[in-house]
C-alpha cells in the first residue's frame, strides 16, 4: 500500500462515526452557546447593575477563567471534580466547561455593550417610572446586545472551534471522529483535511445563521 | 497476479530509486553517515518511557535506544512521542526507529516492519478487585477506559459485545486520570501500567481480569530497509545473548526476560 498517494476513499466506511461527531459538536455548541450567553447575560448585569461585592465575586470568576487554558479547565472538571465528589459523564463535563469558558468572555462582551449605553436613556426611563429590572431589560440590555451582537458572534464561532479539545476527555466529537479514523487507517491528511473542512462549513453556516438570528432580533428600525 | 505487478513495481521502483540516488537508498547508511540515530520513544509510559525529574526522558525503551546507539556507533536523538502519533512519526520520516513499547498487529505490518521482540508485555483489562469479568463477552453494559488507537483499543473494539462503552482517551495519562479519578472503574491496558497503578494508589489498585493479549514489544522501522532490519536484530541476539537487555528488564520491570523472548 503506498502512504504517498491521497486516498479520501478509505473514509468512507467511517462516515457514520464523522456524522455522529458532527451532530455531537453541533449539539454541543447550541446547548453551550445558549446556556453560555445566559451566564454571560447575568455576570455583566451583575458587574454593571448589582452591588460592588457581586461586581467583585463575577470579576474574579472572569479573571479566573480568561487567564486559564480551556483544556485545562476542561480537565479540572472531568479529572479533577470527582475528587470532591462531583462525578460527571464526559458529555456533561464537556458543556459544563464550555458554558463556563463562554459565561466568562460573553461577560465582558456584554458588560461593554451596556457600559455603551447613554446615561441619559437610564434616566429617561426611571424619570418614566420604570422599575431598575425594567430600565435593565427593555432599555440597556437590548441595545447593549444590538451593539455587541458582532463580537458576541465572533466568540460563539470561537467557542465551537474550541470544542474541539472534549475529545480529549473521551467526548465523541468532530475531533474525537477524525482521530478515531485516522487510528484505524493511518490516513493522517485525509481525516484532518475532512475535519478541516467540515469545521470550516460549520463555521460559515453558523455564522450565517447568527447573522440571520441578528436580522430577525434587532430589525433596521 | 496482481502480487506480481506489485512485485514487478517494487523492482523497478528500487532499481530506478537506486539508480538515481545510490547513497539515500539505505536507512542504514544514512544513520551511520550522519552519525545519528533518531528513535522515537514514549514520554507518558512508565517503566517504558517517562520524564524524569531533570526533564529527561527514562525507561526501559530509553535504556535499549541507547543500547542500540552504542551498538550501532553513533549518537542517540531521543524523540519523545504519544502512543497514537509514533507511527507517523515513522511513516512522515521524522524518526529511524520507534522504540516506543509497539505491539504487533496486521495493521500496522502493512505499514512498517518490525525486528524481533525486546521486552515482555502483555495488554488487559484491568478493575477494581469487586468487579466480577472474566472474559470480553462479561463487559456487557460496562464501561472500560483505554488509549484511543492502542492495541486495546482494536482489540476490544472487535471483541467488546455492542452494550459495552468503550471510552477512548487520547492519550495514556487521561485514560489513568479517568481510571484514578472514578470516571471507569475497569480500564484496558498494559501489565506495567497497571503494576504502576497500584503502586501509586493502593486504594484503587487494578486487578487483571482477563488477558486480551500477550504482546511482547518489538522495534518499528520503515519498510523496505533490509538492512536496517538485519543490524536492529543483530543487535537485540548479541544483547540478549550477552544479558544487557535482561538487565534493562530487571531495571525497569523486576523481572527477567521470559523464555519467549
Amino acid at each position: 500500500m503506498d502512504y504517498t498517494q491521497l486516498r479520501f476513499g478509505e473514509l468512507l466506511p467511517y462516515w457514520d462515526v464523522l456524522a455522529k461527531g458532527v451532530a455531537f459538536t453541533v449539539a454541543l455548541t447550541i446547548l453551550s452557546t445558549i446556556a453560555g450567553i445566559a451566564v454571560g447575560t447575568a455576570g455583566a448585569s451583575a458587574r454593571t447593575w448589582g452591588p460592588k461585592w457581586l461586581d467583585n465575586v463575577v470579576g474574579a470568576y472572569v479573571e479566573l477563567i480568561r487567564n486559564t487554558p480551556f483544556i485545562v479547565q476542561l480537565f479540572f472538571v472531568f479529572f479533577g471534580l470527582p475528587g470532591l465528589g462531583l462525578k460527571l459523564s464526559e458529555n456533561q463535563a464537556a458543556v459544563l466547561a464550555m458554558v463556563i469558558n463562554l459565561g466568562a468572555y460573553s461577560t465582558e462582551i456584554i458588560r461593554a455593550g451596556i457600559e455603551a449605553v447613554p446615561r441619559g436613556h437610564v434616566e429617561a426611563g426611571l424619570s418614566l417610572a420604570m422599575s431598575r429590572m425594567q430600565v435593565l431589560r427593555h432599555i440597556v440590555l437590548k441595545q447593549a446586545f444590538m451593539k455587541v451582537y458582532p463580537a458576541l458572534c465572533s466568540q460563539i464561532i470561537i467557542v465551537m472551534l474550541g470544542s474541539s479539545v472534549v475529545s480529549q476527555i473521551s467526548a465523541e466529537d468532530l475531533t474525537f471522529a477524525a482521530n478515531f479514523i485516522q487510528s484505524r487507517n493511518f490516513r493522517a491528511f485525509e481525516s484532518y483535511f475532512t475535519a478541516a473542512l467540515i469545521y470550516l462549513v460549520l463555521a460559515i453556516l453558523l455564522r450565517a445563521a447568527l447573522k440571520a438570528i441578528g436580522r430577525h432580533a434587532f430589525p433596521k428600525s | 497476479m496482481n502480487a506480481l505487478r506489485r512485485t514487478t513495481l517494487c523492482v523497478l521502483a528500487i532499481a530506478a530509486v537506486s539508480a538515481a540516488l545510490p547513497a539515500a537508498a539505505e536507512a542504514l547508511d544514512d544513520i551511520l553517515k550522519a552519525k545519528v540515530v533518531r528513535i522515537a520513544v514514549p514520554q507518558d509510559f512508565p517503566p517504558f518511557g517517562s520524564v524524569g525529574t531533570d526533564m529527561q526522558p527514562l525507561g526501559y525503551d530509553i535504556d535499549m535506544a541507547q543500547l542500540i546507539g552504542k551498538e550501532l556507533g553513533v549518537k542517540v536523538e531521543i524523540v519523545p512521542v504519544t502512543s497514537a502519533n509514533r507511527i507517523p512519526y515513522l511513516q512522515t520520516k521524522k524518526v529511524d526507529l520507534v522504540i516506543s513499547s509497539l505491539g504487533k498487529n496486521p495493521e500496522r505490518e502493512k505499514v512498517i516492519d518490525f525486528s524481533n521482540a525486546y521486552a515482555p508485555f502483555f495488554q488487559g483489562v484491568f478493575g477494581l478487585k469487586d468487579i466480577k469479568v472474566a472474559k470480553a463477552e462479561d463487559l456487557a453494559g460496562m464501561t472500560v477506559g483505554m488509549t484511543r488507537g492502542a492495541l486495546e483499543d482494536l482489540e476490544l473494539t472487535k471483541l467488546a459485545p455492542p452494550t459495552a462503552t468503550l471510552k477512548r482517551f487520547e492519550d495514556n495519562n487521561a485514560n489513568i486520570s479517568a481510571f484514578l479519578s472514578g470516571q471507569v472503574d475497569l480500564i484496558a491496558t498494559g501489565n506495567v501500567v497497571a503494576a504502576t497503578i497500584a503502586e501509586k494508589s493502593p486504594a484503587r489498585a487494578p486487578v487483571v481480569k482477563f488477558v486480551i493479549k500477550a504482546s511482547p514489544c518489538f522495534i518499528g522501522m520503515n519498510k523496505n530497509e533490509p538492512k536496517l532490519l538485519a543490524k536492529v536484530n543483530e543487535i537485540i541476539a548479541k544483547t540478549k545473548a550477552n544479558g544487557e537487555i535482561n538487565k534493562i528488564s530487571m531495571k525497569w520491570l523486576k523481572a527477567g526476560l521470559p523464555a519467549d523472548i
